[in-house]
């Protein structure tokens, strides 16, 4: 390669690296479904609208929670809607993702949850059936997490306005003594852990809808993760530098915005993601990258590496994280970047989503 | 995944690596192209590229049929999917092309009702369920998909049923090669040819390439093994000075393709006089359409729409990108008016694309490079 070819290739490269380190501009003429995709469109979203609109340091650092002092009382305060059809799938219902998301954003928060606040949108028609046996799982998931539902609020819309019924949590939670977590304190050499299986709840999901005739008995994975949180703080207290709950987007996505918002590389052997088999397979039928499923019951941490080895074995203690796994470690180069050592040994890159991940023709 | 993992075995492909390692000749350049998209799919999922010598290059070809639609067609298909009482159904991929003014995706934002299915099938189970609907099918693809296009059509038929209509943009793959080929300004040394086309045209077509063009092709499989193992034997054909068509995919693809759906294509289709590919421009008989015994479904005909040829932008270069002519980087508008949110041309526009891939990958690529 000539030298001016190849500076020229260079500065192709760098220009691309300056139009995706801009801020994001929220430009679109309307909302369209990538918006809550968790990928590229809602991180536009985020940086490009509310987060200018509101100017919060707290909002900025787009953790799962925010967090406030309060009379020298560290707290943690998260809000999520919930918005899944059908409302029962295998392993669990629309109730108990609306309890267990909102702790586990607190929890990987490094906050213990405390109190929740519940709000109901309920379609007309909605069976009162239906009704009793979510709020009968939000209250069995209420009382498997330790929090008290303090508050809420009930509102109900016309027919075709809601799918049945929409929940909305608010969650808050007492941060931690042993926890200091902050993706700023990740540094290259790190090692990254996953709390189990992962892509199990996504694809339970997409299963359950019958949209595709495949019969897989895989079940959502919906469940507290403060008991794998406290484990992770009583192992490595501050070695533990950042956690992430890996819901909408999977764990792709979560490694992606701390590769971003810590620039660092993540490094991930694909090899040692652990997949349930009957994921994997749907995932392969599908084109569908597990990696990008959604989780309700998982979560990504960072270690340091002389902790990573006490916070697995902790971690693997736990119900429900017997498969936790370390996938990789963080480097420095590239910065901002997620790279994947395939099981076949070459290597990829794995991005933010620019969309939904839409099923492949071919 | 039993039958799937042997075909993913890292130690085995380090062999195969090591064999094609010693087989190039160091002084040359390899231009190999993978004509199908779901074979760039592979070698981007797998990273098949870092175990070739930095002189075999893979160049990525024509055969993503999302990505070949040209804006016209999906601003008909916008049109269609706005007709009142129309349940316009796609496959999920299709949703994000652009036209002149907007995708599927944001059409149905703006209240049109489309919808993701996973086969012709589901579009015509959606047709039996709302009978008071008329329900199109967008059906684009290769030989690969046209078949189960033209069973839901015969089904449709047998049963009588009335409110079901296909948008047909099926395409075939030998007319946009033979284009390629003819292109004067081409540096190709071989072919990985399409597998899955393969099990219905079988490998039989593609004899023209080595004989008229004197290029070898090698039909693959879609593993990373089956892709390595395809460039090792287009390499050994270089090496030995033989040029000729080789099926590596020989568990699924026979040699002379599949009679039965021969059959049912050339019932329900016929070849269009020439059909525009985004990109290249209009090819002769290179798409298809349904033929008069099916007409009662034929959407282009049931729907008034625009019809109208959009140009490709003037500063896309995706041709010569194509043609493997230039590099994806080497293209004006690459990366600042060109990017995968907001694409322009057909190689921005699906992830398998070889813009889409460059932008995200050519950082890594370069690494190995410099190694």
């Amino acid at each position: 390669m000539t030298p001016s070819v190849d500076a020229r290739e260079r500065e192709a490269l760098e220009k691309i690296e300056r139009v995706r380190n801009m801020p994001p501009r929220f430009r679109d003429e309307q909302i369209t479904m990538a918006h809550g995709a968790g990928g590229r469109a809602t991180a536009s979203l985020i940086g490009g609208l509310f987060v200018p609109a509101f100017a919060s340091a707290s909002l900025a650092l787009q953790d799962d929670a925010g967090r406030i002092q309060l009379d020298g009382l560290g707290l943690a305060l998260t809000t999520d809607s919930f918005v899944v059809r059908p409302l029962r799938f295998p392993g669990g219902s629309i109730g108990e993702l609306a309890v267990n998301g909102t702790v586990n954003d607190l929890a990987v928060a490094g906050a213990r949850p405390a109190a929740l606040t519940l709000s109901l949108v309920l379609e007309e028609g909605l069976s009162s059936d239906t009704l009793r046996a979510e709020v009968d799982a939000i209250a069995r998931a209420a009382k498997a997490a330790g929090v008290e539902i303090i508050a809420g609020d009930t509102k109900v819309v016309e027919r075709g306005h809601a799918d049945g019924m929409y929940i909305c949590t608010t969650g808050l939670g007492r941060i931690d003594p042993r926890a200091q977590l902050s993706p700023a304190s990740i540094r290259p050499g790190d090692r990254v852990l996953v709390s189990g299986r992962i892509g199990d709840h996504g694809v339970a999901i997409m299963l359950a809808r019958g949209e595709f005739d495949l019969d897989a008995t895989i079940e959502s994975d919906t469940r507290s993760l403060w008991p794998a949180v406290d484990a992770l703080l009583d192992a490595a207290g501050s070695s533990l530098r950042c956690m992430r709950d890996a819901t909408r987007g999977g764990v792709a996505s979560v490694l992606n915005e701390l590769a971003r918002s810590s620039n660092v590389a993540m490094i991930v052997h694909e090899a040692r993601v652990p997949v349930h088999p009957a994921v994997s397979g749907a995932c392969e039928l599908l084109g569908i990258d597990p990696m990008y499923v959604a989780n309700e019951g998982k979560l990504v941490a960072v270690v340091a590496p002389d902790a990573a080895e006490r916070a697995l074995s902790a971690l693997r203690a736990v119900r429900g994280c017997e498969d936790a796994a370390e996938i990789g470690e963080v480097r420095e180069e590239p910065p901002g970047m997620v790279l994947v050592h395939t099981a076949f040994g070459g290597r990829r890159v794995m991005d933010l989503l620019v969309g939904d991940p839409l099923p492949r023709i071919c | 995944m039993k039958f799937v993992d042997e075909f993913r075995n890292a130690e085995l492909g380090r062999s195969v690596s090591q064999q094609i390692g010693a087989l190039v000749d160091p002084t040359h350049h390899y231009k190999i192209m993978e004509v199908c998209g779901g074979h760039t799919h592979t070698i981007y999922r797998y990273g098949v590229s870092d175990l070739l010598p930095p002189n075999v290059e893979l160049v990525h070809g024509p055969g993503c049929p999302v990505c070949v639609i040209p804006m016209g067609r999906i601003d008909d298909a916008i049109a269609v999917a706005r007709t009142p009482n129309v349940i316009f159904t796609c496959f999920g991929d299709m949703m994000r092309v652009p036209g002149s003014s907007g995708t599927l995706l944001e059409a149905k934002a703006e209240g049109a009702d489309v919808r993701m299915v996973y086969s012709p099938l589901d579009a015509l189970r959606i047709a039996k369920q709302s009978p008071d609907r008329e329900v199109v099918f967008f059906a684009v693809g290769f030989e690969t998909t046209a078949p189960s296009t033209a069973l839901t059509l015969m089904r449709a038929r047998a049963e009588g049923i009335r409110n079901f209509f296909c948008f047909c943009n099926h395409v075939t793959i030998i007319p946009p090669l033979r284009a390629l080929l003819e292109s004067p300004d081409l540096r190709l040394d071989g072919f990985i040819g399409p597998g899955h086309v393969c099990t219905i045209v079988g490998a039989r077509p593609f004899e023209f390439i080595p004989a008229e063009y004197g290029k070898p092709v090698v039909i693959s499989g879609f593993e990373p093994l089956d892709m390595l193992y395809s460039v090792y034997m287009i390499l050994r054909q270089l090496s030995d000075g033989r040029c000729e068509v080789e099926n590596q995919y020989t568990r699924v693809v026979p040699y002379d393709g599949n009679p039965q759906a021969f059959r049912v294509l050339s019932e329900v289709f016929e070849l269009r006089p020439h059909f525009e590919w985004r990109g290249l421009g209009f090819i002769s008989q290179s798409g298809l359409k349904l033929s008069d015994a099916y007409r009662d479904f034929d959407a282009e005909l049931r729907y008034t729409v625009p019809g109208v040829r959009i140009a490709d932008p003037k500063a896309c270069q995706c041709g010569e990108v194509l043609k493997g002519v230039i590099k994806p980087w080497e293209c004006k508008v690459f990366g600042t008016a060109c990017t995968p949110e907001h694409p322009i041309g057909t190689c921005m526009v699906s992830a398998e694309g070889a813009c889409a891939a460059y932008y995200n990958f050519g950082r890594i690529t370069r690494e190995r490079e410099a190694v």
